[in-house]
């Protein structure tokens, strides 16, 4: 039995105008016109709408919506009937389909998929099923593809505040395409492999959009007797093993604390919660003052037979942690469990006399909970409810991933999508000549194109591969019809800008547009190519290129300056250049290239530094 | 389109039909599913199916596909939907006209369908169960656009019997498309009721989260039981967030978008009264207030009347022909209510054969004044009857009503020109 089977959900952004209107696919600063809204939940049959949850769902379902100029319109806005699905992203998402041998429908329908949490105006996201059945080969593994969807790009939360969520639409309607993977991969480190794969597949389409954010990953995952997790919205493509590791590694551990609490005898634990402020009235701990004098309460539940488990002095266990990510899940800032107390400002004596107050015996844990009392009771109690899932192993679950590569819970995995059809939308009839025409036009492979690159620009083999993987071969293809730059362009996107990565640069903030200009002002002597590391930090930075070569004191030297400047250098120590002779321009390098950096390059220094010893050396 | 005959014998003589799931060969390939129904804009050879992912796909059928049965769908029920609290909150009437406004999804199938029993109403919108008791009548139930005369008169007779029953207001969920002909209809034909009706639509359909119907109809209620006003509104999105609603007299009230939640709106007078969506009223003017008096509907209409938008080029020779067989005909002209030179004689014509002709603008906002202009003046002598500040299709309805009782030239004059039902304003405010 494989000791990981894991499946991908890929979600690259098109290049294209907005799936379902002529809007620009762009994301902007510009906050735009603000309006407000509701949504609720509707009922699939009669009679079945709880009247509690309507209550609650409506309490909580108002959202702020930012509506920036030129980037979203009345369809955005749900004022307006979408518009026919954008021809050119429907015309990519073809192309991919018939680059991953899928199968094509012969007539696409578009879906209206409920969605509540806001991100779309509508209350669902429209989305097409365009193939199915393909399979994609990475190093001589087959991966299968399962489904190829068109869909649209969700609007983006850009501030959440008081149980109010605020979106920008620039986001929503930007095409989609999503291509669902077969758990056919293993081993955490191909899973990296095949969405890279995939990644660079979708870019030779040239109809996508390149940058941070603009392709998310899902990673559904899970180990023997555990259970499918899925992780979603990855976007740092580095860090998918990372996540894969933790995730198997957490998923083991829970395994194991089910075994511990099964020996133990543990039994589900009652859900609830005791009020026990009374007891910390006068707690140092800061939050529990905090909470209890703003009018909040402390609330704590017995987790009989626990102890150990919630944090295992090794660190392995750590079912506290994910009780406090349910806690959080209901908005408050987190659970105190007695496996890391006394701690946090509470006592010895206070914890003595919690475990009092609820008649806790050697073995048992608590948990508990101080905040405002109707945020501080349910939040415990589904911390309490996580607790007792412990006991029957791996829940499914929605996770999102963290920076540093971990992941914490969001939600339970949602059913089979309420699906039903988009009826404003004309359903899209694929003819076989369309098809026929695509599969005999395909772009150019990403094997092809590493070999193309390597022959056309002279670089090595294994660079035209890294810059594929890497999706750096477009922008190096445009910086380097300028022949004479491939090779800096080639050590700089794959050098460099790791470099620059793990100095903390933002190489996000870089845009394409702003590469070209350096390479171009490169290029045109503007400054030599040693700076180019340095220019292109002063633009991560915001700057303009001018700019940053004039903050950087660049602007390269003439001849003549250069030469005037090694004379006076030589000349400074002419009594260490005649001892030396010749062999004075190696040390001397050195000195002239700390003058010189940026403004002349290496090579010619050296040369022209030789040639000056050389004259002083003649007299 | 429809399935083409291939299509259709294909489900035919495997006894398919929607619901059923099925399984289809088709172009070599083997597909499973529910079958849904054919979409408007499908090609005539295709056959939809849902998979069980929840996608329609859509799937080509030649002579050499084959179709089985492999389940039949099972009976839609509904569950027995428990009868309205008894309570001794005020009886609010809906009268169901066919609009969606309030409707659940088979997300089995896609199916919307309309909840037009107040049971229905109840199980889709439980938050009226707390503002009022509800009784429920359909009426008919037809797209708005395909309203005539004869409906109005119906519905007119359905809501005098509801009033005179003693509820405490009428609600009236209508298509938003000719909403505002039909309160005018109503307005003119019923006359003072002693209680409030509103018309209430829907711009975003109910079946989607984000729908206005529920803020719409939830308003209405309130605004039945917790106003003392009675006559015959529109209610409808004040603004596109949503925040509030607005309640408009139905003879001022024009839909002034295609597609927005906010596009009805009062024209040339202030909203009756603004609800915020959480309950709260502000009364905006002045309106009657709710009495006991018992209402008749006078539904006599003369049918035969025009409406039409001048345009440059307009000639009066297309302007007799449309007038032909009619008895009045109201023309929305250029600004202060004017028509080319041509149609000046044209309209003329008209007027000399007994024909009532009354000029509205077709700015819509502002008043017809025929004295400032020669073509004004000369219309004036024309015969043409100045329509005020009255909204081109609410003169429609009110020469039809007018018409509808009297034939005497100088009669029908007076009562254009008399504000009945709050139709004509006397001021119109910065």
């Amino acid at each position: 039995m494989h000791q990981l089977t894991c499946g991908i959900e890929i979600h690259q952004q098109l290049d294209t105008h907005k799936l379902f209107c002529s809007c620009r696919s762009r994301l902007v600063e510009e906050e735009g016109n603000r309006f407000r809204r509701r949504l609720r939940p509707t009922q699939s049959e009669m009679g079945e709408i709880d009247r509690a949850v309507l209550a609650q769902a409506e309490r909580r379902m108002h959202f702020t919506y930012q509506a920036p100029h030129g980037v979203s319109c009345l369809v955005e806005a749900d004022e307006e009937p979408p518009h026919d699905a954008d021809e050119e992203a429907m015309q990519a998402s073809l192309i991919v389909s018939a680059m991953l041998n899928c199968r094509v429908m012969d007539e696409v329908h578009f879906m209206r998929k409920i969605v509540i949490d806001g991100s779309n105006t509508s209350g669902f996201q429209r989305t097409a099923l365009v193939a199915v059945d393909g399979h994609l080969e990475v190093n001589g593994r087959k991966i299968g593809i399962l489904s190829l969807c068109l869909e649209e790009d969700a609007a983006r939360k850009v501030e959440t505040k008081d149980r109010e969520v605020t979106y920008r639409l620039d986001r929503l309607g930007i095409p989609l395409i999503e291509i669902a993977t077969a758990p056919d991969m293993h081993d955490p480190d191909e899973v990296k492999e095949v969405a890279q794969r995939l990644g660079s597949m979708l870019r030779s389409t040239r109809k996508v959009k390149r940058g941070l954010g603009t392709i998310r990953e899902d990673l559904n995952i899970s180990v023997p007797d555990g259970a499918r997790v899925e992780i979603k919205g990855a976007q740092d493509l580095s860090l998918l093993p990372t996540y894969v590791r933790n995730e198997m590694e957490r998923q083991r551990s829970l395994i194991e604390i089910r075994r511990i609490l099964r020996e133990r005898g543990a039994v589900p634990v009652p859900v609830v919660a005791k009020d026990i402020s009374a007891l910390l009235n006068d707690s140092r701990s800061k939050v529990i003052r905090s909470a209890l004098s703003k009018g909040g309460k402390v609330f704590c539940s017995a987790l009989p037979l626990f102890a150990g488990t919630m944090r295992s002095a090794d660190g392995k266990l750590r079912l506290g942690a994910e009780l406090a990510q349910h806690a959080r899940s209901r908005g408050v800032a987190g659970i105190f469990h007695s496996d890391e107390l006394p701690a946090y400002g509470i006592t010895v004596e206070e914890v003595q006399a919690i475990r009092k107050e609820l008649c806790l015996q050697d073995g048992d844990a608590f948990a508990l909970c101080a905040d405002a009392a109707d945020r501080a009771e349910p939040a415990l109690l589904a911390a309490v409810a996580r607790a007792n899932q412990a006991l029957v192993g791996v829940p499914e679950e929605t996770r999102d991933p963290l920076p540093d590569g971990t992941s914490v819970y969001s939600r339970p995995l949602p059913g089979a999508g309420r699906m039903y059809p988009e009826t404003d939308v004309k359903p899209i009839l694929i003819g076989k000549d369309r098809l026929e025409h695509i599969s005999q036009n395909l772009p150019e492979l990403p094997e092809e194109r590493m070999a193309r690159i390597s022959r056309e620009y002279g670089v090595n083999e294994q660079q035209s591969r890294q810059l594929v993987k890497d999706g750096f071969d477009e922008l190096f293809e445009e910086v380097a019809k300028d022949r004479a730059m491939a090779a800096v362009a080639a050590r700089t996107f794959l050098s460099t800008y790791p470099e620059l990565m793990k100095e903390g640069v933002d190489l996000g903030s870089l845009t394409d547009e702003r590469v070209k200009e350096a390479f171009a002002a490169l290029s045109a002597g503007r400054f030599a190519k040693e700076a180019l590391p340095a220019v292109l930090k002063e633009l991560a930075n915001g700057s303009g290129v001018e700019k940053a070569v004039n903050a950087l004191g660049l602007g390269s030297l003439d001849q003549g300056e250069a030469a005037g400047i090694i004379d006076m250098i030589i000349k400074e120590r002419a009594e260490f250049v005649r001892e030396k002779g010749e062999a004075a321009v190696g040390p001397l390098m050195g000195v002239a290239m700390k003058e010189l950096r940026g403004k002349v390059d290496g090579r010619q220094a050296a040369d022209l530094l030789k040639e000056r010893v050389q004259a002083f050396l003649k007299g | 389109m429809t399935y083409s005959e291939r299509a259709r014998q294909l489900l035919a003589s495997s006894h398919a039909s929607e619901g059923d799931t099925v399984r289809l060969k088709a172009g070599g390939k083997d597909h499973s599913g529910m079958l849904m129904p054919h979409h408007d804009f499908s090609h005539p050879d295709v056959i939809v199916i849902k998979l069980k992912s929840g996608y329609n796909i859509g799937i080509m059928v030649d002579d050499s596909s084959e179709l089985n049965v492999e389940v039949k769908a099972q009976e839609r029920y509904s569950k027995a939907i428990a009868p309205s609290k008894v309570s001794d909150l005020p009886v609010i009437s809906f009268l169901g006209t066919g609009g969606t406004i309030a409707s659940y999804v088979d997300y089995r199938t896609g199916a919307v369908h309309p909840a037009l029993k107040a049971e229905e109403l109840v199980a889709t919108v439980p938050e009226l169960t707390e503002i009022c008791r509800m009784r429920s009548k359909v009426v008919f139930s037809i797209f708005s656009e395909n309203m005539d005369v004869a409906h109005w008169q119906e519905l007119a007779g359905a809501v005098a019997e509801e009033l005179n029953s003693g509820v405490e207001g009428v609600i009236i969920p209508h298509g938003t498309d000719t909403l505002g002909f039909t309160s005018a209809a109503l307005s003119f034909m019923l006359g003072d009721v002693p209680r409030p009706v509103v018309l209430v639509g829907a711009q975003r359909s109910s079946d989607r989260p984000s729908s206005d119907s529920y803020g719409n109809l939830l308003s209405a209620a309130r605004f039945c039981v917790n106003a003392n006003a009675a006559g015959i509104f529109v209610l409808m999105h004040g603004e596109t967030s949503d925040t509030c609603a607005h309640v408009h007299r139905g003879t001022k009230v024009r839909k002034m978008h295609a597609s927005r939640r906010d596009a009805f709106r009062s024209l040339n007078a202030a909203p009756v009264a603004v609800l915020d969506l959480d309950g709260g009223l502000k009364m905006a003017s002045q309106c009657h207030p709710k009495n006991d008096v018992k209402v008749q509907a006078d539904t006599r209409m003369e049918p035969n009347v025009g409406l039409l938008h001048f345009y440059p080029g307009l000639s009066a020779e297309a302007v007799s022909r449309f007038a032909d067989g009619l008895r009045g005909l109201v023309i929305a002209g250029t600004g202060l209510g004017h028509v080319s030179r041509d149609l000046v004689r044209g309209l003329k014509n008209l007027t000399s054969q007994g024909i009532t002709v009354v000029m509205t603008t077709q700015c819509l906002e502002g008043r017809v004044n025929l004295n400032v202009y020669d073509t004004g003046r000369d219309l004036l002598s024309a015969g043409v009857i100045p329509g005020e500040d009255m909204l081109p299709e609410t003169a429609l309805v009110k020469l039809m009503y007018v018409l509808g009782r009297t034939d005497e030239p100088d009669k029908v004059r007076e009562l254009m020109l008399t504000d009945l039902r709050g139709e004509i304003s006397e001021r119109r405010e910065l």
